[in-house]
């Protein structure tokens, strides 16, 4: 029945096989005697190329290859939450409990537990009338997620039964009737295959910021839920950390982290670390809203262009269910190498830097894969998806390919910046070089917190702006040469950076920051200045500013939690201030 | 029956490129498969099958290719590159591809280990969280190293990295406990006395008896170095995660190590990145660098240091990029503190300890530490703005503040970073120190550091003279 071929040349992750009849460009193919797994992604006639997904020593030609017929699929269902998966979405504990805690080659499990049982409470009712979307029943998958189990795309027809009760992935759970009179068993377990966007019924304009707790995104450069961000940077700039910091905290119903193509021990990190966090909306832990895939840099290079596909393919699949869901890809860059180096087997044309003349369009199709839309199902049911991706650009050089292509097809970009990384002042996102298209979506929405903030957020920017150009001067002609109006825009830019900017992921207070808070803390920052600034113009010198005990306590407001703190502050500063400008009049007469 | 009659030994080359060996008329060769390698004149060398179809294979040789011709015959050996292990291995020296350099027999083990070992499954790694005393206060008090981490050095010709290696490998402890590091050393391409004096150091602080060295030497077969680094993971993985034991890796130097990878590239007309080098350096390095760490359920543990010298200085190399995005951190030696006489001379302000969050802290080291350390890092960094401003307006145009930042970073340099290459530090010492540096700073700048913190330990508070 299944196809079988023969192996011809081995070079690397890329095998050569010929078949003798012929076989189907994205066919999902067991390799050698070992059985290892890999995809067909060319053809010539009856010659298929073979990227194989896993290490191919010690492979001979002559050993026979299978084809099966079916593409590389994600298997959709109750399952995943909490775990943690390879590129094609085999569960890591598993294999670390039958092969040990060295990757085994040619170990083939099926991606969702088989034997498991989930309790199935039925939405829908015999007679109900159902087409692909259609929601007919809940599981419970963790206290966080309600996993909502939806009719398979391509089904419709009057339900005829629906069961209640304790059911495996693969046992019926309803029945139908098609208009066409055939009766189809409905399961939890669902497949599809990656590569191919999952449909819906309607693309929606944003309306939402994705709220990280994280103040430099959320007040400077929000991205909307269903968006698309970036962030790329050197080495040690903050890729990684952001990321996680986003799925810690981003208000989204379902987190994909993607780790693809680097370090074993940051996978580690998130599963030791993860499930010791609580959702500061829910209350609830926050792993169980998390799918962790993790494939590391020593990892085959061809399963790392599997797995972010993956990823946004169970991403799309959450969304259908109607939930808000981010996924984040660390680094598309490493996916981006991947596609370079089958490229390179192939022996393709390359384009820059070896990149093959497509990685435009590869980039494009993932980006494009976020948005928020209106799923398919006979309500109006909303979900989104919302794809961050760090970008790792070699020599921190952002004029190299994958971070120009991506910065195309973004709407927010997030630049690290190595100088600030140096002083540690993290997140090291460079104010002047990022930037945001989602700020109508993200004002309306502030607007709750903060009528103004639009206005507010300008001017700290144009602040911070007129900071970097005054530093210039004061770099040729020496800070002390400055008028004192300039010198408190410094002083200003300062506390806006290390006490609004400036955000220590591993601070038990600062880590998060909700929003409101984020909106008065810069209020209270702004207002220090619109306070302070016309005593400067009336000749009180900065160094009289600079000393006010306040100053430290604006600029610690990050550390103290709650709201409380920032209306102290604001009172004793008027305090200060006040004193300030008796004491000046006083020796003004 | 024997390997003749088997079918298994080529003199069928075709064409030799550089390092690599193009041989027709082979049969059932697998890839990745061991060869080995024989002149006429008696010279052998391994090899190993880089690509192959069914009536050819790509060899690439790890010896020396120099003086090879069309004739010689090569032998497949059906088996990929495996070194036998045991503890006997311990305390011996070997070349470059495992041949015994110490006129001791060839080691022979039941147990054979493949040197491209395998990958640790993601899930079943533990977090390296156990920090590292080195009694070197740029590294333990703002570039914390931790058990299982892999913590490269970047340096330049001329720099004494070397010293900075063995003085880790002579100090590294666990506070309070007495568990030593077994070392397994590593040479690819360097010189016969930086060889030599790492030989010594073990020697002379007894580390020789509980040290593996692999050597690969400036005159030894380049390409040869492609498997050097991965015969001394392969021992340190089964010290480690056999015998329990604790392992510092020093792999040195690596940029030697990824010039033999381009040659190999370049010989198959590859299409090149950067700088010549191919594009899978990141994979390739990665498959040496993540098999340090520690696994759940294991004792033991294994650290790596490798070290590089960048071209020209130049961070932006591949191999010192690549090697920074993949290991979790750098520590970064640079000219201008060495010629100012600082040792160690290492920038603080580029490295960086990735790790270091989950080694320090209450119970660890200090609970006032990661605060200070990032405190130090801001005002250095003022510091060394100050320094660029002076060179254009001078010191008289600086601002009061920035004078006084201009000066800490001076006495930053002069009494945090350098240190005696005998001089041991405790982790308490090196933040006592920096304490004395912090303050001659305003208490109000210090906003990195909790505030309790600087009650009870700003030397203001503690009753200590503050200048
Ligand atoms: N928000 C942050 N708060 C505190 N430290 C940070 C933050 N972001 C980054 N860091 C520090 O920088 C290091 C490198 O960050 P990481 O995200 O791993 O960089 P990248 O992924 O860009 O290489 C981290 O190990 C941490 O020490
Ligand atoms: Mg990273």
């Amino acid at each position: 029945m299944s196809l079988v071929g023969t192996i011809e040349r081995i070079n690397g992750s890329l095998v050569v096989a010929r078949f003798e009849k012929e076989p189907k460009i994205g066919d999902l193919v067991e390799v050698g005697d070992l059985r290892l797994m890999g995809e067909i992604v060319r053809l010539s006639e009856k010659t298929a190329y073979i990227q194989c997904y896993e290490t191919t020593s010690g492979l001979r030609p002559g050993e026979p290859v299978l084809d099966t017929g079916k593409p590389l699929v994600a298997e959709l269902g109750p399952g995943l939450m909490g775990t943690i998966v390879d590129g094609v979405e085999r569960s890591e504990v598993k294999l670390w409990e039958i092969a040990g805690p060295f990757v085994t080659r040619g170990i083939h499990i099926p991606p969702l537990d088989r034997e498991k049982r989930w309790s199935f409470e039925p939405k829908a009712k015999p007679g109900d009338r159902v087409v692909e979307g259609d929601i007919i029943g809940v599981v419970q998958e963790t206290p966080y997620f309600q996993h909502r189990i939806l009719v398979p795309l391509g089904v419709r027809g009057v339900i005829e039964s629906v069961e209640r009760g304790d059911f495996t992935v693969e046992e019926t759970v309803a029945t139908l009737r098609t208009p066409w009179g055939e009766r189809r068993e409905l399961r939890m377990m669902q497949t599809w295959p990656v590569r191919r966007p999952r449909p819906y019924k309607e693309r929606l304009p944003l309306e939402k910021p994705l709220i990280t707790g994280q103040r430099v995104i959320d007040t400077f450069f929000p991205v909307a839920k269903g968006g698309a961000a970036c962030i790329p940077g050197g080495f040690g700039t903050g890729k990684t950390v952001m990321l996680q910091q986003i799925s810690k905290w981003a208000d989204a119903d379902v987190i994909v982290l993607i780790g693809c193509g680097e370090r074993g021990n940051e996978m580690a990190d998130v599963v030791t670390h993860f499930p010791e966090l609580t959702d500061p909306r829910t209350g609830r832990r926050l792993i169980e809203r998390t799918v962790i895939i993790a494939n590391v840099s020593n990892m085959p290079v061809s399963a790392r262009e599997a797995s972010i596909y993956m990823g946004v393919t169970l991403a799309e699949y959450y969304r259908d269910q109607g939930y808000d869901v981010a996924v984040m890809a660390d680094s598309t860059s490493r996916w981006a190498e991947a596609l370079r180096d089958l490229s390179g087997r192939l022996e393709e044309i390359p384009a820059e830097r070896g990149f093959p003349a497509y990685l435009a369009d590869r980039i494009a199709e993932i980006y494009e894969r976020a948005g928020r839309v209106i799923t398919l199902g006979s309500g109006k049911r909303v979900g989104s998806v919302t794809i961050l991706g760090a970008v790792s650009p070699p020599g921190g050089d952002f004029s190299e390919p994958v971070t120009t292509h991506t910065l195309r097809f973004v709407g927010a970009f997030w630049a690290l910046d190595t100088e600030l990384a140096f002083r540690r002042h993290f997140p090291a996102i460079n104010w002047l070089r990022s930037f945001t298209r989602y700020l109508d979506v993200a004002s309306r929405w502030w607007s709750q917190y903060e009528r103004d903030w639009e206005r507010l957020r300008e001017r700290a920017l144009g602040l911070l702006e007129e900071a970097s150009e005054i530093e210039e001067t004061a770099r040729i002609i020496g800070e002390k040469a400055l008028p004192d109006e300039q010198r408190l825009v410094l002083l200003i830019a300062e506390m806006i950076r290390e006490g609004f900017l400036v955000q220590n992921a591993f601070h038990e207070v600062d880590t998060y920051c909700e929003a409101e808070k984020q909106a008065r803390m810069l209020r209270a920052l702004m207002e220090f200045y619109d306070r302070v600034e016309p005593l400067v113009r009336k000749g009180i010198p900065i160094e009289r500013i600079r000393e006010l005990p306040i100053i430290p306590e604006l600029m610690r407001l990050k550390e103290r939690r709650g709201l409380d703190p920032i209306e102290e502050v604001l009172r004793e500063m008027e305090k200060q201030v006040r004193k300030l400008e008796e004491e000046y009049e006083e020796v003004c007469r | 029956m024997t390997v003749e009659e088997a079918g298994l030994i080529y003199r069928t080359t075709k064409e030799i490129r550089g390092p690599i060996l193009f041989v027709e008329g082979v049969k059932d060769v697998a890839y990745d498969e061991v060869v080995r390698v024989t002149t006429p004149t008696g010279y052998e060398a391994i090899g190993s099958v880089l690509d192959v179809s069914k009536d050819w294979a790509l060899v690439q040789v790890f010896g020396d290719t120099s003086g090879l011709d069309l004739d010689v015959s090569i032998r497949f050996t059906g088996e990929t590159l495996k070194i036998p292990v045991s503890d006997e291995l311990i305390g011996r020296i070997f070349s470059g591809s495992f041949e015994p350099l110490d006129g001791m027999p060839r080691p022979l083990s039941t147990d054979e280990r493949d040197i491209h070992g395998g990958v640790i499954n993601p899930a079943a790694r533990d977090v390296p969280s156990e920090f590292i005393q080195t009694g070197i206060s740029a590294i333990d008090g703002m570039n914390s190293l931790v058990r299982g981490q892999k913590l490269p050095i970047f340096s330049e010709s001329g720099l004494p990295h070397n010293r900075l290696a063995a003085q880790i490998a002579r100090q590294a402890t666990i506070p309070g406990r007495e568990e030593e590091f077994a070392i397994v050393f590593a040479a690819m391409g360097i010189k016969h006395e930086e060889a030599e004096f790492f030989r010594e150091e073990f020697e002379k602080t007894g580390a020789l008896s509980k040290s593996v060295m692999i050597l690969n030497l400036a005159d030894d077969p380049p390409i040869e170095r492609l498997v050097t680094p991965r015969i001394a993971q392969t021992i340190a993985e089964y010290l480690a995660f056999d015998l329990d034991m604790h392992v510092l890796v020093i792999l040195t130097d690596m940029t030697n190590y990824a010039e033999a990878l381009r040659s190999i590239s370049i010989a198959r007309e590859e299409i090149p990145t950067r700088k010549g080098y191919p594009g899978y350096l990141y994979s390739d390095l990665a498959t040496i660098y993540e098999r340090a760490g520690r696994i759940k359920g294991k004792k033991g543990s294994i650290t790596l240091m490798p070290i590089l010298t960048m071209p020209g200085g130049d961070i932006t190399h591949p191999v010192p990029d690549l090697t920074g995005y993949i290991t979790e951190g750098q520590l970064i030696l640079q000219r201008d503190l060495y010629l100012r006489g600082i040792y160690p001379p290492m920038n603080v302000l580029p490295s960086l300890s990735r790790l270091m969050k989950d080694g320090i802290g209450e119970g660890k080291t200090r609970k006032d530490h990661a605060d200070v350390s990032n405190q130090l890092y801001m005002a250095y960094a003022e510091g060394i703005r100050a320094r660029g401003l002076v060179r254009i307006v001078g010191v008289v145009g600086l601002s009061e503040r920035e004078r006084r930042y201009l000066e800490f970073a001076d006495e930053f340099e002069r009494r945090f970073v350098n240190q005696g290459y005998y001089e041991n530090r405790s982790i308490e010492e090196t933040l006592d120190i920096a304490w004395d540096l912090l303050a001659m700073l305003p208490e109000e700048d210090l906003i990195r550091v909790r505030e309790a913190y600087i009650k009870e330990f700003h030397p203001k508070y503690r009753g200590k003279r503050v200048e």
